[in-house]
């Protein structure tokens, strides 16, 4: 029973959204809004389910003092902090429990949230993900090594790619006469990126259009139930 | 000399910090080409009428907001600047404050505009694909209230939009999923809505197949190369065009850290012939 009335709830579900795209009509639209608001629900409630997930993970870290407890500390009090100040004063427009939070805002130039939000957060995220360059430039100088027919071809497109993308690309080549323009190199990166590009794209995207409609077949037709949280 | 693959590291790390932050402090205001992508998405807000209701879904957070952010401004400064009405939304939950901050921004150019009136923020709806699904079929349903929780029909500008359809083009900033894609598949694909986008440029060649004849996609700006051109479409020097400056000499420097990598094993390797 545990596993069999989600194989059949998923079975009616699955089809009846099936048919529904071919049949838009009542009682089959309804259905469908139906079907779609329960999902928005349904995903609302994952986002309180991930937070309580987190407060558990990282408490049974803390309290046992597992490796790197400190950092996973400063998440959780990283945590609480957004949240207390969030339900106490509220955000931007929105009001807390304690109201719009006006005295606040005005002594701290926005609310505790917007605060944290614009000059720690921001900044922080932001920081990390800028830390990619640095990674890319260091591996770059590694990795990007020519040794044969296929790396030389991967070498001489990416440079081409990289100066096209790059202002300098525009300085270097924009000399040329109109009728020598596809040799200028943001052209020339145009080219590769709309051409061959696109042609490996669109057979990625064609494969894996093919392995979603097999995956959901298989899913509606409950052969595939690692979904379930079993691996049979 | 030899040298360690830590100090190596540390080398470039350094040099790299310098060749970046340089450009940022004293922009050199290079101008660039505007690519084909750049200025379709351009004249699809370019050739809406005025008073067209655009919506655009903030979907990123502000670990991409140096590339998208920029977008972002530009797209609503287009908008305005051609008197249509900006309706913001979010897939991803810290879109919302990214809306915000872009809306802020450009105000402080268009006072005169009006919450409610000129623009208004929806806020953040959880869902993705299913939540543009039914945004299709009624806007009302999905955000009954905007992100201040003022009802949906106490809003203005709103009471001209009732489904997606009721929109004269859409704009998905984005830099994952839920994002773009889904988007093209829903709004553009099921709806017939015109969609344009941003994204990063690393995510930027998944989405060049969808700017196609059937225009799934109205052009791409991908990256920040993009949002510069946008910037220069709308006659004005931007975040983006100085950043630009700052990420075409770092560009130019991993070209030279991949050439002096080769010649280093080039090098190593006719040593070792010896």
């Amino acid at each position: 029973m545990k596993r069999s009335f989600p194989l059949v709830f998923a079975f009616i579900v699955g089809f009846l959204v099936l048919l529904a795209e071919f049949i838009p009509h009542r009682p089959f639209s309804q259905l469908i809004s139906t079907l779609e608001n329960w999902f928005m629900i349904i995903a609302g409630f994952a986002i309180l389910l991930g937070q309580i997930s987190l407060i558990r993970v990282n408490s049974r870290i803390i309290s046992n003092k597992e490796h790197d407890w400190q950092y996973h500390l400063a998440g959780m009090i990283s945590f609480a902090l957004m949240l207390i100040v969030g339900v106490l004063w509220g955000m931007r427009e929105a009001p807390g429990i304690l109201g719009k939070g006006e005295d606040i805002a005005l002594w701290m130039g926005m609310k505790p949230f917007d605060y944290l939000f614009t000059y720690a957060y921001m900044p922080l995220s932001a920081t990390v993900f800028s830390l990619l360059a640095f990674f890319i430039a260091s591996a770059a100088y590694r990795a990007f090594i020519i040794r044969g027919f296929e790396s030389n071809l991967l070498m001489i497109t990416a440079v081409i790619v990289i100066i096209g993308r790059t202002s300098i690309g525009s300085m270097l080549t924009g000399w040329l006469p109109e009728s020598w323009s596809f040799w200028h190199i943001p052209n020339l990166a145009d080219f590769i990126m709309e051409y061959p590009n696109t042609a490996a794209q669109r057979a990625i995207m064609i494969s894996a259009g093919l392995g979603i409609i097999g995956s959901s077949l298989r899913i509606i037709l409950g052969i595939e139930r690692s979904y379930l949280g079993g691996d049979k | 000399m030899k040298i360690s693959a830590g100090l190596e590291r540390r080398l470039i790390y350094s040099i790299l910090f310098i060749a970046v932050a340089l450009p940022l402090l004293i922009p050199i205001g290079w101008k660039t080409d505007i690519s084909g992508y750049t200025q379709i998405a351009y004249d699809l807000v370019e050739h809406a009428p005025e008073g067209t209701i655009a919506l655009i879904s903030f979907d990123y957070d502000p670990s991409t907001m140096t590339e998208m952010q920029p977008m972002a401004e530009a797209q609503i400064e287009h908008a305005f600047k051609r008197n249509q009405r900006v309706i913001a939304t979010a897939l991803w939950p810290m879109g919302v404050q990214m809306a915000e901050e872009a809306f802020g921004k450009v105000l402080l150019d268009y006072p005169d505009k009006k919450y409610g009136v000129d623009y208004v923020n929806l806020g953040y709806k959880v869902g993705g694909m299913v939540t543009i699904q039914a945004m299709g079929r009624n806007l009302r349903e999905v955000y009954p209230t905007d992100q201040g929780g003022t009802p949906y029909e106490d809003i203005p500008m709103l009471n001209e939009v009732r489904r997606l359809k009721d929109i004269g083009w859409i704009s998905s900033l984005s830099s994952g999923t839920p994002g773009l894609k889904e988007w093209v598949m829903v709004a553009r694909d099921a709806y017939g809505v015109p969609v344009t986008g941003g994204c990063t440029a690393i995510s930027a060649p998944g989405f060049f197949p969808y700017v196609n004849e059937q225009r799934q996609l109205y052009g791409l700006l991908g990256g920040l190369k993009a949002a510069s051109e946008y910037e220069s479409l709308l006659g004005r020097i931007g975040s983006a065009t100085t950043k630009m400056d700052a990420q075409s000499v770092a560009h130019m420097l991993i070209l030279v850290f991949i050439a002096i990598g080769n010649v280093k094993v080039y090098v190593t390797r006719r040593r070792k012939a010896q």
